[in-house]
């Protein structure tokens, strides 16, 4: 039993003892519920592995590397529509310019919510209005933001978004226009991400860099925006994630050319005002429930898709818990103060 | 093995631990050694901060009166209605630690915040009264330039997310500019953590994540970083009450060295750190300032009787 009566009394360690209690002593109705979870979690496994295995057994059927190299192609029968290099460009294009938007927005916002949004009854009341506007923001059904855009993109006044049509008309459709709206679809987990990271930089550190005769600026630059660039990170991918699968937005505001269609003669800024396509506007287009002319390509383009989906998933995973894991972070310095 | 503990106390086992040896050790083999786990083991016996007649020395020589650093006329401090401060007037010369000591709620770490106009931060907190810092009240300065004259260090460590090069290099740097660049900064780096005892443990490599330091070096960091613009006064909020007896031991000899270039205005819960590391001693109560002067008397021969009271531990 032990080894010594000293170190006995000393340091006795607490018997291991039964995981927990017995099953049998449980009311039925707790087992019950007990089993619905048990069910609950694991057809949750299996439908996602279904969908995975699906899918990976068509890209095995259908993907071949030079659909992804190659542009699409107008045509009647399977064999000569080409690849899917325009959307795979233009879903890369709307990631960046939706990005390029809604991260120096949704960054802003959070520190102005966090670092500045509490002294006073007027910034608490611009606090909260930030806040369910944000949310409001992240309720809306993609399409109605879509529609929303269209209204926009449309005026006179931002004809330069997009080109002017035969008939005089602004068309509002743009890699430009869609992506502006992209933003606002990634902007709320970004932004989401990045106030709790800031919430969760633990108030002593920001006294020191006060104590230490640093501005508020200065603190933010130095301190603050380095010890959440994991969670930023963390926003950024889930923001790129949920616009590489929008697709309201696209069918809407991109303007459905399978290839990308410069407007006026500068040649970059001609694709921003240009039309185009993404993989899911691609997927949509060549599957039975849109024009249907390849449902093999359009299982190729989807198996893509899911990859890329997946992948950011993963990148998601792998950053947050290297955030946990490196001793240089503030979850862990915060964890232990 | 509990079943066992739990009888420790009975009286059976009273007159098992009377017995010249317990029956369980005549049962083992002597040779059989404890596991290493249940040990513990103090690699170094905790030393005296200073041998005492030499401190004595050293505050002779430092003459008992420095030239005078802050001083503060009737300060009082307010959360909206609640007052934590009562008029305090106090004197800290250069060359003398100021321990401020009280029972928990006394206004002692309010007033040590108002000195670097850190309560500003709390909205709700108003001052009253004069803090003349050389000369120059310090409601004229601009706080980012007091706090660079008027340095803290808290309760808590509290290094910043960077390295230890960095950590120090940030209090030295223009507010949030880069320049001047690391090799410049490089030797007061080096001077400040030298000064505050720490630079031999990390100097193979001082670009290392200051939180992989133990919680002491990680205090003396802080140190280092609040010296290293070389501040006329240092303020210390319980500074140790986050470390064990040996970093303590660190610390409150580091602050016998800096108080040769400095004031140190310390605030401590612990009377037996404050008799160590004190040369004068200010006891606050509720807010109040109830008795300011040399260590030595206000622990010996205290005047007012709640002084004498709270040193007794009668109460606090």
């Amino acid at each position: 039993m032990s080894s010594t009566f000293v170190s006995d009394s000393l340091a006795a360690i607490p018997p291991r003892r039964g995981r927990r209690s017995s099953l049998r002593t449980w009311r039925w109705s707790d087992r019950l519920v007990l089993l619905a979870a048990w069910v609950a979690g694991l057809s949750l496994c299996a439908i996602t592995a279904a969908i995975i295995l699906y899918m990976g057994y068509r890209g095995v059927q259908y993907l071949r590397p030079g659909l992804i190299f190659s542009r699409p192609q107008v045509s009647k029968d399977q064999a000569g529509s080409g690849g899917f290099l325009d959307p795979l460009i233009g879903t890369a294009l709307l990631t960046l310019i939706g990005i390029a938007i809604a991260a120096p927005m949704a960054i802003c916002s959070a520190l102005w919510i966090v670092e500045y949004g509490h002294g006073g009854r007027t910034r608490q009341f611009l606090t909260r209005i930030v806040e369910s506007s944000i949310e409001i923001v992240a309720g809306t059904p993609d399409i109605v933001i879509a529609l929303f855009g269209l209204a926009i993109f449309q005026l006179h006044i931002l004809a330069f978004v997009s080109f002017v049509g035969e008939g005089g008309g602004v068309y509002g459709k743009s890699f430009l226009a869609a992506g502006a709206m992209m933003s606002l679809i990634a902007l709320p987990p970004l932004f989401v991400a990045t106030r709790d990271g800031l919430q969760a930089v633990p108030a002593h550190m920001r006294e020191a860099a006060f104590a230490l005769g640093k501005t508020r600026i200065a603190t933010i630059r130095r301190v603050l925006l380095p010890s959440v660039r994991a969670n930023i990170a963390t926003g950024i991918t889930l923001g790129v994630s949920r616009i590489i699968a929008d697709t309201a937005i696209v069918l809407v505001l991109l303007g459905e050319t399978l290839r990308t269609e410069p407007q006026g003669g500068v040649p970059g800024l001609g694709v921003l005002r240009g039309t185009g396509s993404t993989l899911t506007s691609y997927v949509y287009e060549n599957s039975p429930a849109g024009e249907g002319a390849a449902p093999q390509k359009a299982y190729a383009a989807a198996v893509v898709l899911m990859l890329f989906v997946l992948v950011l998933n993963l990148a998601v995973e792998w950053i947050t818990r290297a955030q946990a894991r490196s001793s240089g972070s503030i979850a862990i310095a915060g964890g232990i103060v | 093995m509990s079943a066992h503990r739990a009888s420790l106390y009975s009286e059976e086992s009273m007159k098992v631990l009377s017995r010249e040896t317990p029956p369980e050790l005549e049962s083992v083999p002597p040779t059989q050694p404890i596991p290493p786990v249940r040990t513990i083991v103090l690699d170094r016996a905790p030393e005296p901060v200073r041998p005492p007649e030499q401190r004595e020395a050293v505050r002779r020589a430092l003459d008992a009166d420095g030239p005078e650093r802050l001083r503060l006329e009737d300060v009082s401090v307010a959360y909206s209605q609640k007052v934590a401060v009562r008029s305090v007037s106090l004197s800290i010369h250069q060359g003398e630690v100021l321990a401020l000591i009280g029972p928990s709620g006394c206004g002692k770490t309010t007033l040590l915040r108002t000195l670097n106009r850190l309560t500003e931060l709390t909205p709700s907190a108003a001052r009253g009264g004069r803090i003349v810092l050389d000369g120059q009240d310090i409601h004229d300065l601009e706080d980012t330039a007091l706090r660079a004259r008027v340095a803290m260090v808290f309760q808590q460590p509290n290094p910043f997310p960077m390295s230890i090069f960095d950590n120090v290099a940030f209090a030295l740097r223009e507010q949030s500019r880069r320049r001047p660049r690391r090799p410049e900064l490089e030797p007061l780096v080096v001077d400040a953590l030298r000064r505050a005892g720490l630079y031999e443990e990390v100097k193979d490599d001082l670009h290392r994540p200051a939180l992989r330091l133990s919680g002491g070096q990680q205090q003396r960091l802080c140190i280092a970083r609040a010296i290293a613009p070389r501040p006329e006064v240092l303020l210390m909020d319980e500074p140790c009450s986050a470390l064990d007896p040996i970093s303590t031991g660190v610390i409150e000899e580091l602050i016998h060295e800096l108080r040769r270039d400095l004031a140190v205005v310390i605030v401590t819960h612990n009377l037996a750190q404050a008799q160590r590391v004190a040369d004068k001693v200010a006891f606050m109560y509720l807010g109040d300032l109830v008795e300011y002067g040399p260590a030595r008397q206000v622990f010996e021969q205290p005047r007012a009787p709640r002084t004498r009271d709270y040193v007794r531990g009668a109460f606090g």
